[in-house]
């Protein structure tokens, strides 16, 4: 170990000692502009370094600002015009409209801006349950398998089965098993268990923000479970080894040693799973056959219906802006919070 | 995820437009006289199928005018968007379909050819038409921009062996008599204490099918939905009508309240070939009940009950479709108009219709198909008891907002949870202002 640094070391004088004896050079040279690059060849050879990269990113900027910049400067200006069918065809004349979308789906007391703000609690309710669920379903299932060896490949496959699947193929069978009369869940519950009396609704009603909620998680956890896993792989195991000799149960191994390490995988886990819920549209619009019970319309769904089957552009974009801003808040503020709290343990 | 996608589509499109927009063609001009591209509705149970109906009759079109038509079948699920994106980038097919119901709404975008009377006197003149179908080309008191192609009606479905084994004789002609027979035909036939066959079968979870009800029944009583173009869903008639469909479910029970979960049809035409249920009222189904192995022999077919009591009026129906257009951005307007005459000609006016077993809207269309007890029953409510969709360009907001309302009312009386009558006004007015926000 020593010497291998002691050459590390080594190595490092020399390449520095080249590089002053290269400067001392160019300090000596007649143009004195050029006095950080020694020759003009070199200086080109290290302008187009600089840029090199920069050149093979520009695609991809290009890509970026056209697919995903493009259509939120567009849904943004959108959101200050009156733009419903009326001005469809010829849309870049919709009058201005300032605020006055804003204004409407911001004003709670009118239906338009009450039916908003039921939509949001639901989405922060589903939120929040889908998350803590799926996260805390991904840590127990990464856990239990970190030290398993047998079955443990089969058991993973097994987990990530539900990722893999379509949405809508996967959704569409949970509506099958949620139905009423034929579903397997009630079949399941009141012919062979007996634990309800009468068939349940579990697509409409009350029931349907938990038949959502359920089917959301199923389709999120297996994510938490594989982002886990591969944080678990990065936590020598000579530490829970040593802890376990100092006496330290599987709890305390689990508090001390295992969450801490995965700290930085769960900073970003959790908020990309935030986003991911927080904007989900394919489970309710698929569980629920295009009509949304109140108890179950998300965000998005209202977007959808206001911009694409109410026809009114302007309100729905209105609304996806809102939808932009506060995601980027709380985006701001985790990371924020996150960051400092990251710092503080460093220090 | 979808929304953001669909949302960038339709920007990636303003966007291009924005590129193209000094170079727009507005007036359906005659760039490009020999071939013309056909957005057409799919009207069988399968894209596939419709492709094999209209493929051979669109070659003849070739033959006759050598124009050659690129024929795309297209669900009606995702029609509306592709046309509205058609409408917004002005880059489309030349001739569409359209579900009638958007008429109106599609007509205030500007981008429809309007059917003067010179226009029309191309396709023979507009009273070769039915007047009521005609009516479904625009809004009140404009010029149409659409014509109609396929027409369809409410009707009564009935089991005929549960009438048979119920000692029912004659299917209900009032909505009074319609819940007495529904009780007859409601029971546990096999002596569990639970209900398993119900009077009729509501496919409760679609927002598009429950403002059909709401509008049928409150037209009956007498409401008007739009007072000129301003919405006045909260008429005493409206609500009464809402009240009607839900009491079905609810206070008269002879729907089984699973039924709010339907989404789709299949489930309403399994249950009534299953002898769950013993009536359906739906829109006229042609063929379609062949595919559950059913014939004239399972099932009868009669008009929709009446309304009775004061101020109600004789409203069975209103008349549903498929209407064809042409988009201003045409570059071939004379193609176009010549598609949309051939297929609103007599002869092919009776091989389409009677192919997707819908009623043609033309008089002038004769043949055996229409000659059936559903064909005929059809015709004579379009003639006499069919009323349009409100002509509003607000219709569409109409129906999604009182659609979605009813679907969420009737999922509270499936859970026993009925509302009263100001509870649906009041939700009503909601609506209302709603609709009047967007306008």
């Amino acid at each position: 170990m020593t010497i291998s640094s002691g050459a590390r070391a080594g190595a490092g004088d020399e390449t520095r000692r080249r590089h002053r004896k290269n400067g001392d050079k160019a300090l000596i040279g007649k143009d004195v502009r050029n006095d950080e690059n020694p020759k003009n060849s070199t200086g080109l050879r290290t302008r187009r370094r600089r840029w090199t990269p920069y050149v093979f990113l520009l695609p991809a900027l290009v890509l970026e600002l056209v697919v995903h910049f493009g259509p939120m400067v567009s849904g943004l200006t959108m959101s200050a015009m009156k733009l419903t069918q009326y001005q469809l065809a010829h849309w870049w004349q919709a009058p201005f409209a300032g605020a006055d979308n804003y204004k409407a789906v911001l004003d709670f007391d009118q239906p338009v801006g009450a039916s908003l703000l039921n939509s949001f609690l639901v989405t922060l309710g589903f939120t929040v349950v889908v998350l803590a669920a799926s996260w805390s379903m991904g840590l127990a299932a990464a856990v239990s398998l970190q030290r398993t060896r047998r079955g443990v490949g089969l058991l993973r496959t097994l987990f990530l089965i539900p990722y893999a699947l379509p949405a809508f193929a996967a959704v569409i069978t949970w509506r099958f098993l949620l139905q009423r009369d034929n579903g397997m869940l009630n079949h399941i519950l009141v012919d062979q268990l007996g634990v309800l009396d009468d068939n349940a609704f579990f697509l409409i009603g009350s029931n349907s923000f938990w038949s959502q909620c359920v089917v959301a998680i199923w389709r999120l956890w297996p994510f938490a479970f594989l982002m886990i896993m591969a944080g678990l792989q990065s936590v020598p195991d000579e530490v829970y080894e040593a802890s376990s000799l100092d006496g330290a149960g599987p709890w305390r191994q689990l508090r001390e040693i295992t969450l801490p390490m995965l700290a930085p995988v769960n900073q970003v886990l959790l908020l990309v799973m935030f986003l991911w819920t927080f904007k989900e549209f394919e489970t309710p619009y698929v569980l629920f056959g295009g009509s949304t019970p109140e108890q179950a319309r998300l965000l998005s769904v209202e977007i959808y219906q206001n911009s694409f089957v109410t026809w009114n552009f302007g309100l729905g974009s209105a609304m996806s802006v809102l939808l932009l801003l506060f995601l980027l808040l709380v985006t701001g503020i985790y990371l924020a919070v996150t960051r400092r709290r990251a710092s503080l343990h460093e220090a | 995820m979808r929304v953001w996608s669909r949302a960038g589509a339709v920007a990636v499109a303003i966007a291009v437009v924005a590129a193209v927009a000094g170079c727009q063609n507005n007036g359906g001009a005659n760039a490009n006289p020999k071939v013309l591209t056909y957005w057409a509705s799919q009207q069988s149970p399968s894209v596939e199928r419709d492709k094999e109906i209209l493929k051979p009759e669109l070659r003849k079109f070739t033959e006759r005018t050598g124009i050659r038509v690129n024929l795309e079948v297209i669900p009606f699920t995702d029609l509306l968007n592709r046309i509205l994106t058609a409408t917004t980038s002005g880059k489309g097919p030349d001739v569409i379909n359209l579900g009638n119901s958007w008429a109106p709404s599609l007509q205030a975008t500007g981008a429809l050819v309007e059917w003067d009377d010179a226009m029309m006197a191309r396709l023979g003149g507009a009273k070769r038409f039915t007047p009521v179908s005609l009516q479904t080309g625009g809004a009140e008191g404009t010029t149409p921009t659409s014509v109609p192609l396929y027409s369809k009606v409410y009707q009564l479905y009935y089991n005929k062996k549960l009438f048979e084994r119920a000692g029912i004789t004659k299917p209900p002609a009032t909505w009074k008599d319609f819940v007495t027979t529904a009780r007859k035909l409601t029971k546990d036939t096999d002596g569990d204490g639970r209900t398993d066959q119900w009077g009729l079968g509501v496919r409760g979870q679609a927002g598009t099918i429950a403002v059909h009800y709401a509008y049928i029944l409150g037209s009956a009583r007498g409401a008007e939905f739009f007072a000129g173009d301003k919405p006045a869903f909260d008429s005493p008639a409206a609500v009464k009508g809402i009240e009607q469909y839900l009491s079905w479910m609810g206070k008269d029970k002879i729907v089984n309240p699973s039924d709010a979960e339907n989404a789709d049809w299949a489930d309403v035409y399994e249950a009534f070939a299953e002898d769950h249920i013993g009536m359906m009222l739906v829109q006229t189904l042609g063929q379609t009940l062949k595919d559950y192995h059913l014939t004239d022999e399972d099932y009868g077919v009669a008009p929709m009950p009446a309304a009775t009591g004061p101020g109600s009026k004789n409203v069975g129906s209103f008349l549903g479709g498929t209407n064809a257009a042409i988009l201003k951005s045409t570059d071939n307007l004379d193609g176009a108009t010549e598609l949309i005459k051939f297929l609103t000609g007599p002869q092919e006016q009776v091989t389409l219709n009677a192919a997707y077993g819908t009623i043609p809207p033309v008089k002038d269309a004769k043949g055996k198909a229409f000659e059936t007890e559903e064909a005929k029953i059809a015709r004579q409510t379009m003639a006499t008891r069919a009323i349009p969709l409100p002509r509003v360009p607000q219709e569409t907001q109409f129906e999604t907002l009182i659609g979605n309302a009813v679907v969420n009312w009737l999922s509270d009386t499936a859970t026993g949870k009925q509302p009263g009558g100001e509870q649906i006004s009041s939700a009503l007015k909601d609506a209302s202002a709603k609709v009047s926000a967007g306008g």
